[in-house]
């Protein structure tokens, strides 16, 4: 057993487990998106980001990586956790408008601005269907090519792989295949169809506190978000 | 040559030691030392060796001179420079016809050559000796020094200076927690970058359970700029392995591995000669001088991404996987290489090793400031008189590093920034010239020690254009698996070139400012954690400037192409010609002592004629005409 303190409350999580899967026992909820469960953990779109440690060393890490530590602090929904996130959010939605599963993250927390001038593209590079071919399907049929930003998915050496077995389980996968819903606004980047709300309590506290969790869904306490 | 013979026991490893000593103390003959470390070939530094041997020759003295090949003695603006002992003499920028005049003159004759002597480019004054010359006087070489005294393919050389008396020591007379707790004593801390305890490290992982244990070598050096890891490889390759060896010993490793950059092949040449010489010698392979310490070494190259040389992407690439960062922890002292507990230090960080097992951790921390200690190698490049690499103990300030050793900024024009730590380091303005520096006080001013790079800027710099070249070189490297570093790093890079094309908008330094905090924020490794650096330094020290180009269209250092015209300024130009002949576009009319004009049309804007002139007629003026149709749109 290890203890460690999370949003204030001590608690005993298992050797072996991460951050994310302490959360998760204890009824928090954690935005994830590379994450998958039955692939490897990876740690690329930096959602599911918390805060350890405090004072001036405090920092953000990946819950969905992050292996517990014995005594460790963690806040999972800070000033600071919550603009990561969002800023990660607004980053992904310029890349790929057209994600539902982004357009639906970018509802629910809040960024009604996109900022950086739309890409368009059809990847958010999360490898999740790199490790589903890899891991569960066996196949290895696709991987990453190139680094920085001109980081793309292909087969090797960009032809028809051998080794795929079109079961279509990438796409599957994939939070950009699905097209957006639609909603009110549907030619703008931000579609914004569902929840646009704040929790007051973020203001006012720094820190998301709804004790139910699921921070501002309920509804109570939550204000129009200035957009 | 007889065959080495195999050292079986530390004493005889000592012997070997102090009969080297003597027979070099005993050596009377003249020695002429020649810097040939990449940088001395590339300045031709073998064909002086081989003019002076010729020349040797034709004189008769070949059989009593002495000529000793040696690496890199960091002083660029000399390269290749010869030294004369014993009449202790320093000779640079040598040329093979020089060959006979020193053998004929210096050597026969005991005469000086007054040409080939350090001039300063100030003072005018010249300089025979290495110690009276500015560059060399402000120094502390303790690391780097040795390296003009050894020819690194000898081992005889290295031991002939006491080398590996160290590892004798450690080997004889020490126990592992012993070497450890010296270690700790001295202070040491990473020079890879991040300056975490060499001690700690190594502790952490000798108390690991996991066997078998590993140590790596990082030399990939990737910072655009960076050279100290490479001369110290090359000039002196046995001082690094004496390092390995000794932290192998204190961590209970039974290999090293020493990841080093393809495009270094002569360090790659030198260390593999060194480590076949020690394999002859009995120092590398199972039961070491009989002590029962087995170890061996080997050299992986590495295809020189910059990411790579993060040591979880190291790791990965030497198990034959992507490049690619991981989680830490578990640190790789934890969890290293092939999953088992694996010391991952830098080149520097292993040249501190021997010394401070030699002469004490005591004598070590009395060097530098209270948190870091010892010296730290800098490479002093960009708009700097002396360019070459810098030893100082830590603490020294950047005024110091710049002016005394540096000689200021060449043409007498007026410093401005100087970027420290590598691409993601920061950049300092001259309010900061008196910080004396060390880990934490870089940290503080928004700048990294980073590997120890250190670019000069003058007042021709524009800190938008620096940003975004800097930037310009992450986006490329980042490894693009965090959101926060892939497509920060591109999306701070756009914000900055289209404020630096005049594009800017108001709210674009707000923007980057948030961007940067998340990209530091959310990012996995240091690499993304320390990629806003660039961004957030200059903003903090030269927001004005971003300013001017946002919401002034205007480049006040007239660097950014689109925010410029060049053109000759009437009064000032004397018709030397010099702008003309700089042109690659052919576009400046004027003859001699004739007023010259830049004919807007045919230019391109390179500022060729900007920098070659040096009575500052040519003028980087705010082009009024992209204003005006920037305000029509
Ligand atoms: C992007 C990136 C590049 C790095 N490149 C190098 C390098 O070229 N050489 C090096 O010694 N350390 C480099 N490091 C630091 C290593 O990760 C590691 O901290 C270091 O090798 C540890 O050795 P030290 O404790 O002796 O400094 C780099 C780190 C990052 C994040
Ligand atoms: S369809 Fe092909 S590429 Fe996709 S998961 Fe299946 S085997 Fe892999
Ligand atoms: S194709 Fe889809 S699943 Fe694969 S990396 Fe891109 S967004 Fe992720
Ligand atoms: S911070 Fe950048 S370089 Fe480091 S793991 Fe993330 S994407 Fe790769
Ligand atoms: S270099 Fe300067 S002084 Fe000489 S001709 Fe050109 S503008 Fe005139
Ligand atoms: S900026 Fe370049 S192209 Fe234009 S006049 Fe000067 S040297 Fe010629
Ligand atoms: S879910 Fe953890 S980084 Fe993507
Ligand atoms: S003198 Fe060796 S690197 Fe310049």
């Amino acid at each position: 057993m290890i203890a460690l303190k999370l949003n204030g409350l001590e608690v005993q999580t298992e050797k072996g487990w991460t951050l994310l899967d302490t959360a998760r026992f204890f009824g928090l909820e954690i935005p994830t998106l590379c994450h998958m469960d039955g692939l490897t953990p990876w740690g690329g779109c930096r959602l599911c980001v918390v805060e350890i440690g405090e004072g001036p060393r405090a920092k953000l890490v990946s819950s969905c990586t992050y292996p517990v530590e014995e005594g460790l602090v963690v806040h999972t929904d800070t000033k600071r956790v919550i603009a990561a996130r969002r800023m990660m959010i607004e980053l992904m939605l310029s890349t790929a408008p057209m994600s539902k599963e982004i357009q639906d993250l970018a509802s629910r927390f809040g960024v009604t601005r996109q900022r950086f001038p739309p890409r368009n593209e059809e990847c958010v590079y999360c490898g999740r269907c790199i490790r589903m071919c890899d891991e569960q399907m066996d196949a290895r049929a696709i991987g990453f090519q190139y680094r920085g930003y001109k980081k793309k998915i292909g087969t090797p050496f960009d032809i028809r792989s051998e080794e795929c077995r079109l079961c279509g389980a990438c796409m599957y996968v994939c939070p950009a295949c699905a097209a957006r819903c639609g909603g009110p606004n549907a030619d703008t980047d931000i579609c914004n169809a569902c929840l646009q709300v704040e929790p007051t309590c973020l203001e006012k506290y720094g820190e998301l506190t709804c004790w139910m969790y699921d921070a501002g869904r309920c509804g109570t306490c939550v204000q129009e978000k200035k957009s | 040559m007889k065959a080495p013979v195999k050292l079986k026991t530390v004493k005889a490893l000592e012997q070997a030691v102090e009969a080297q000593k003597k027979l070099r103390q005993a050596d009377k003959k003249p020695v002429l030392t020649v810097s040939a470390g990449t940088c001395g070939q590339a300045r031709g530094a073998l064909k002086v060796v081989e003019a002076l041997q010729t020349a040797l020759k034709k004189a008769k003295l070949d059989k009593k001179v002495k000529i000793r090949v040696t690496g890199c003695h960091g002083f660029c603006e000399a390269e290749p420079n010869v030294l004369v002992h014993p009449h202790d003499l320093f000779y640079q920028k040598v040329d093979p016809a020089n060959a006979d005049t020193i053998v004929l003159e210096t050597l026969k004759k005991n005469r000086t050559i007054k040409a080939l002597l350090y001039k300063d480019p100030v003072t005018g004054k010249t300089a025979p000796r290495e110690k009276a010359i500015p560059f060399y006087k402000k120094q502390r070489r303790v690391v780097l020094g040795d390296n003009a005294l050894i020819d690194p393919t000898q081992i005889d050389d290295y031991l002939a200076i006491g080398g590996y008396g160290a590892l004798a020591k450690v080997l004889g007379k020490m126990t592992p927690e012993a070497v450890i707790a010296e270690v700790k004593t001295a202070g040491l801390r990473g020079r890879g970058g991040a300056g975490f305890p060499t001690g700690v490290k190594w502790e952490m992982a000798r108390s690991q359970k996991g066997t078998p244990k590993y140590i790596i070598c990082n030399a990939d050096e990737g910072d655009p700029g960076a050279y100290m890891d490479r001369s110290l490889l090359e000039g002196n390759p046995h001082r690094v392995l004496e390092g390995m060896l000794i932290g192998g010993f204190a961590i209970g490793a039974c290999e090293g591995i020493i990841f080093v950059r393809d495009e270094y092949p002569l360090a790659v040449k030198h260390v593999s000669l060194a480590v076949e010489e020690l394999r002859k010698r009995g120092l590398l392979g199972s039961d070491i001088l009989g002590t029962g310490f087995s170890f061996d070494i080997r050299i992986v190259k590495g295809a020189g991404a910059f990411v790579c040389g993060e040591e979880t992407a190291l790791i990965a690439s030497i198990e034959g996987l992507v490049g690619e960062p991981r989680q830490r922890p578990p640190f790789p002292a934890e969890k290293g290489l092939n999953g088992k507990p694996t010391v991952i230090n830098n080149v520097e960080t292993w040249g501190n090793v021997p010394l401070i097992l030699g002469k004490g951790g005591a004598w070590y921390a009395k060097i530098g400031t209270e948190k870091s200690k010892g010296t730290k190698i800098f490479s002093l490049v960009g708009k700097i008189n002396n360019t070459g690499l810098v030893e100082v103990p830590m603490g020294t300030t950047l005024r110091e590093i710049i002016f005394d050793i540096g000689g200021g900024i060449p043409g007498g024009r007026k410093f401005k920034a100087v970027q420290t730590g590598g691409p993601s380091g920061g950049c300092l303005p001259t309010s900061k010239l008196d910080l004396p520096i060390d880990y934490e006080s870089l940290t503080a001013a928004s700048a990294i020690m980073g590997s120890g790079g250190m670019i000069v800027m003058d007042d021709k710099t524009c800190m938008v254009d620096i940003a975004k070249y800097f930037l310009n070189f992450l986006r490329d490297e980042s490894c693009g698996k965090c959101v926060s570093c892939r497509e920060g790093t591109q999306r701070m890079y756009e914000i900055v070139t289209r404020i630096s094309e005049g594009k800017g908008k108001v709210g674009d330094i707000e923007l980057l400012e948030e961007l940067a905090a998340a990209v530091k924020d959310a990012s996995m490794c240091n690499l993304g954690i320390t990629a806003a650096n660039p961004i957030l330094s200059t903003l903090r020290y030269f927001k004005r400037e971003y300013e001017a180009h946002i919401k002034e269209k205007r480049c006040p250092a007239g660097v950014c192409k689109s925010l410029i015209r060049f053109t000759v300024l009437p009064d000032k130009c004397t018709g030397c010609l010099a702008c003309k002949r700089a042109c690659p576009n052919d576009c400046i009319h004027g003859t001699l002592r004739e007023v010259h004009n830049i004919d807007q049309e045919k230019c391109i804007k390179c500022g060729a004629c900007y920098e070659a002139c040096r009575f500052e007629a040519v003028e980087a003026q705010r082009d009024e005409a992209i204003v005006i149709l920037e305000g029509v749109k």
